[in-house]
């Protein structure tokens, strides 16, 4: 259902045939394992078996020794950076961790941290040079946990970590404590009639894209280097590659392959410079790829994390206070998606009194990295259950509770000023009309929840050329790769200006050198801002059109006017005939040469997002087991340029959201060993697990953004934990208030409940 | 001594003699002796269903066996299942509902889906769900990939359904019904 459909539009809201689609079906397309080259050679990365330990030496002559080994590298190959905030590209980073996490330095952080890279001739020799590398260890205690990382006296795991509060002079893992405040949360809470407060836990998951991590780097004699890899920013990985192996950023070229997903999990570097690092060694080219393993122990998977949640509401349902005290994963170095976690838990609600910190914390676990929608999903299980259980009290369903309570235009967000038109109560009203909320649930052990999701979406920068080809034909160049329907709702955006059939426009993906700077897709950034880009490089052919149709017809540029795909006079009735692009473009030569329209933009004024979902669940009694029966989710896309693809990313992250919400966890023995580290034990839904998922777009236009688009490919994977967690409620009578939601840990409640029910039997009688 | 040995098989209906060392997956070979990197790695373990190819009729992770096991057999991967230039229903019906978003995982599931579908031409959505469990996609959440297996059916029995992008919201959730009646039912 989409609510207001194409109006006044010819192409975009239609459901083309994606451009790449042919060869991502035959098997042509060239995802970054697929590269292969003459001379190339094959790496492999040596991993830290321990969690927590002091590297005291490392001895490779037996691994170099082997036939067929060609090099090997370790820390002492890299630059040693300076250990601060740096700009890095677009991006403040710390090299100095950077660096570290590409190859350790002096201590590994984590099971799998990377110590060496060899290269050889085959990957099978470069895996048997790996078991002769000898590395001696000084064993540390590993820190696993964020409540034992912040406890007093806790095992340090970067000396020179500070944070402000501590001072320049106390070691701490606690990298950043950041405290949003509105009204006073104490006041507020005295007005409440009904208070509730929980502590919740959820566990570490990984993004799970199909693709593992790949790198071909090729370094030539003359300095320059070329990267070919999936990544989700090429302009990131050349930045960051370059910082780590202190190469100037224009001698290295990142060619974008084909990318197996990401979900923000690629938008970091791991084998770049290892394969560069390898090449310049060795002269070869170098391809480097991970195994399953090696994805889930050593790239960033998202924070698991303890949230504590107390809100406040009236007896007639107003919340008035709420009070939150997260705590996240950062992984091995800071930089976790707390303080995204504090900004979203409480966007959807109009709350005078709010109180929120937000803790930073370093652990043993690989260094995080984004996660769609990074930070909120963890957030939203707290507050949106906290929520059900308020209404609960109030007697109110929980969708009146969100209308009730719910932001829209004006409303304050959690960091101050207020949003502009938002459709999060047309979600929500969504779902209320939905069939499946009408729909009667019947059944024992059967229940239905409910839950919203925020997410804030980013703008930032995109480049983006639309060339006219003599024929006629369109051809649009970006720098976004194509994870997922990039191409096709790019060209939709190009042939909806031109007036162009969508089969006349090819787009193509361009290399770090043959297009302007275009930062990394995540933020559901990429239609948003680069199909802005591509809007206004096509508006600029039709600048270019009008001048040409005006030459030809000796008239002024503003005497012709471009209507649905043809160039006009501006005043009717004359003998000159209006005329298509495919007229003039033969004409280009004599009227000045071909036209190449560009645009650049540094999008601003993001429209953020927001999506409600509905669940129905059976649970097993008897064994804790839940299976979902049915979904729903209702989200604004602002303008849904390719429905199908934006119908894609909903059903995507919910399908994510529900793993995160039943299955998915981390899971580290005593000795800080990872023991999930392969697809069977890390348990991502199948088709079997999931019902099919089904979808309504809303509507509401981003204001400022020429055709309205709002990004669409996060805010999916935030509402579905805690809707689950709602429905679970209903079925068994058991508030969940850790991730995953596993047989184990439902069973657990049940029998707790039970007992605690036959107790309270037993001193009745 | 050499490393190497010589396997004689039959791949997309050729005939191919290839050199591999014993230690070698499927999977490898398919991809760096022959060159042929239309099946993908995704575990290794035989856990995502990327590597996924025909072999005598079954759908077979290439990963898990070793590339001197194709003697003898006839295997077909992904470059095989278009002739010429038409693409198979499957191809075409997963481009025309979207099945797709970043596509590694999509030609282990046409492949399972061909094996579905040579097998049982007309089946459930829980037979369908059933076979491609195997198969991971964490891009989709399926729902697109199973109205395509279910299209595809219909196609190849002659059966005609509206394509996805003339199917009204209400049929589309009409469907989803259709399909949690059946689930419900077994």
């Amino acid at each position: 259902m989409a609510a207001s459909s194409s109006n006044g539009f010819r192409v975009i809201g239609t459901r083309p045939i994606r451009h790449d689609g042919v060869d991502k079906v035959t098997g042509r397309a060239k995802y970054g394992a697929d590269y292969a080259f003459p001379g190339m050679l094959y790496g492999k990365v040596l991993r830290s078996p321990h969690p927590h330990a002091n590297i005291k030496s490392i001895k490779i002559d037996k691994a170099l020794a082997l036939p067929g080994v060609k090099a090997i590298v370790t820390s002492a190959d890299l630059p040693a950076l300076p250990d601060k905030m740096e700009a890095a590209g677009e991006q403040a980073i710390n090299l100095n961790h950077l660096s570290m996490n590409i190859l350790a330095r002096g201590k590994v952080l984590y099971d799998g941290h990377p110590i060496a890279a060899v290269a050889a001739t085959s990957p099978h020799i470069a895996e048997e040079a790996l078991r002769l590398i000898e590395v001696e260890y000084e064993l540390l205690p590993p820190v696993m946990t964020v409540e034992d990382a912040m406890k007093p006296g806790a095992t340090i795991l970067l000396p020179s970590l500070r944070n402000k509060e501590d001072g320049p002079d106390k070691e701490t893992n606690v990298a950043a404590h950041l405290q949003f405040k509105r009204g006073d949360v104490a006041e507020g809470f005295k007005q409440a009639d009904y208070v509730i407060e929980r502590e919740f836990k959820t566990a570490m998951v990984h993004q799970g894209y199909i693709e593992p991590h790949n790198a071909v780097g090729i370094y030539n004699a003359d300095g320059h280097a070329t990267i070919y890899c999936s990544t989700q920013g090429s302009f990131v990985v050349r930045a960051l590659s370059a910082a780590v192996l202190g190469i100037p950023e224009g001698k290295i070229k990142v060619v974008p392959a084909e990318i197996g997903g990401g979900f923000g999990g690629k938008t970091t570097i791991y084998l770049e410079p290892l394969s560069v690092l390898l090449s310049q060694k060795t002269g070869h080219p170098v391809k480097l790829t991970m195994t399953r393993a090696e994805v889930l122990r050593a790239t960033g998977p998202t924070s698991g994390s303890t949230i504590r949640c107390k809100m406040g509401a009236t007896k007639d349902g107003k919340i008035v206070a709420a009070q939150c005290w997260l705590a996240y994963e950062a992984g091995a170095f800071p930089g976790s998606p707390v303080g995204a976690g504090a900004m979203t838990i409480l966007a959807p609600y109009n709350i005078p009194n709010i109180l929120v910190d937000a803790y930073d914390v370093v652990v043993n676990r690989p260094k995080t990295a984004a996660y769609r929608a990074p930070g909120a999903s963890n957030a939203a299980m707290a507050s949106e259950t906290v929520l059900d259980e308020l209404a609960e009290k109030c007697g109110i369903d929980p969708l009146e509770m969100r209308l009730l309570n719910g932001s829209e235009e004006g409303t304050p967000q959690t960091v101050g000023p207020p949003f502009k038109r938002i459709g999060f109560k047309e979600t929500v009203e969504a779902i209320k009309n939905s069939d499946h909320y009408k729909s009667k649930l019947t059944g024992p052990n059967r229940g239905r929840g409910v839950a919203s999701g925020f997410w804030f979406n980013v703008g930032l920068q995109s480049s983006a050329t639309v060339n006219i080809h003599t024929d006629g034909t369109v051809s649009v160049v970006i720098g976004s790769v194509d994870i997922g329907g990039t191409r096709a709702a790019q060209a939709m955006i190009a042939a909806e200006v031109l007036g162009v059939d969508i089969n006349d426009v090819r787009p193509t993906i361009a290399d770090t050198d043959s297009i302007g700077h275009t930062d990394v897709t995540g933020g559901s950034r990429t239609c948003f801002a680069t199909g802005w880009a591509v809007y206004e490089a096509a508006q600029d052919c039709v600048r270019q059109l009008k001048e040409r149709a005006a030459k030809l017809w000796e008239k002024k540029p503003d005497e012709v006017v471009f209507e649905n795909g043809m160039l006009k006079p501006a005043q009717p009735g004359g003998e000159l005939k209006p005329m298509s692009i495919k007229q003039i473009a033969p004409r280009l030569a004599r009227t000045g040469g071909p036209i190449v329209g560009r645009a650049t933009v540094n999008a601003r004024g993001v429209g953020p997002a927001f999506a409600t979902v509905c669940v129905d669940v059976e649970v097993d009694p008897d064994t804790g087991k839940t299976q979902i029966l049915r979904a729903t989710i209702a989200q604004d896309a602002g303008k849904a340029i390719h429905p199908s693809y934006v119908e894609g990313q909903m059903q995507g992250g919910m399908a994510q959201g529900l793993g995160w919400g039943l299955n998915e966890e981390y899971f580290y023995d005593d000795r800080g060993i990872l023991r999930n580290t392969g697809l069977l034990d890390y348990r991502m839904p199948t088709c079997l697990d999931l019902p099919p998922i089904e979808t309504i777009i809303v509507e509401v236009p981003t204001p400022g953004h020429p055709l309205g688009i709002r990004g669409v490919g996060e805010v999916s994977i935030v509402p579905p934990p805690a809707a689950l967690a709602n429905a679970i409620y209903r079925a068994v009578g058991v508030r969940m208030t850790e991730l995953p939601m596993s047989p184990p840990r439902v069973l657990k409640a049940i029998l707790q409940k039970r007992a605690a029910g036959e107790a309270q039997a037993a001193a009745a009688d | 001594m050499a490393n190497k040995v010589i396997v004689e098989t039959n791949i997309n209906g050729d005939p191919v003699e290839l050199l591999c060392e014993p230690r070698q997956s499927l999977l490898e070979v398919l991809r760096d002796v022959l060159e042929l990197t239309g099946s993908k790695e995704g575990c290794l373990t035989g856990d995502c269903g990327a590597c996924t190819v025909v072999i005598d009729g079954r759908p077979v992770c290439s990963c898990l066996m070793l590339g001197v096991e194709a003697t003898g057999k006839n295997i077909t991967t992904v470059e095989g299942l278009a002739s010429g230039t038409s693409l198979h229903v499957l191809q075409q019906k997963f481009l025309e509902h979207a099945s797709l978003q970043c596509g590694i995982c999509t030609p282990g599931f046409l492949m399972s889906s061909k094996a579905l579908l040579d097998r049982n031409p007309n089946p459930t959505e829980a037979e369908i769900r059933y076979a491609l469990a195997g198969n991971l996609c964490r891009c989709t959440g399926y729902d697109k990939i199973v109205r395509a297996v279910t299209d595809a059916a219909a196609a190849l029995a002659g059966r005609t359904r509206p394509a996805h992008g003339t199917v009204p919201s209400e049929t589309a959730s009409g469907m989803a019904g259709e399909m949690l009646a059946k689930g419900e039912a077994k």
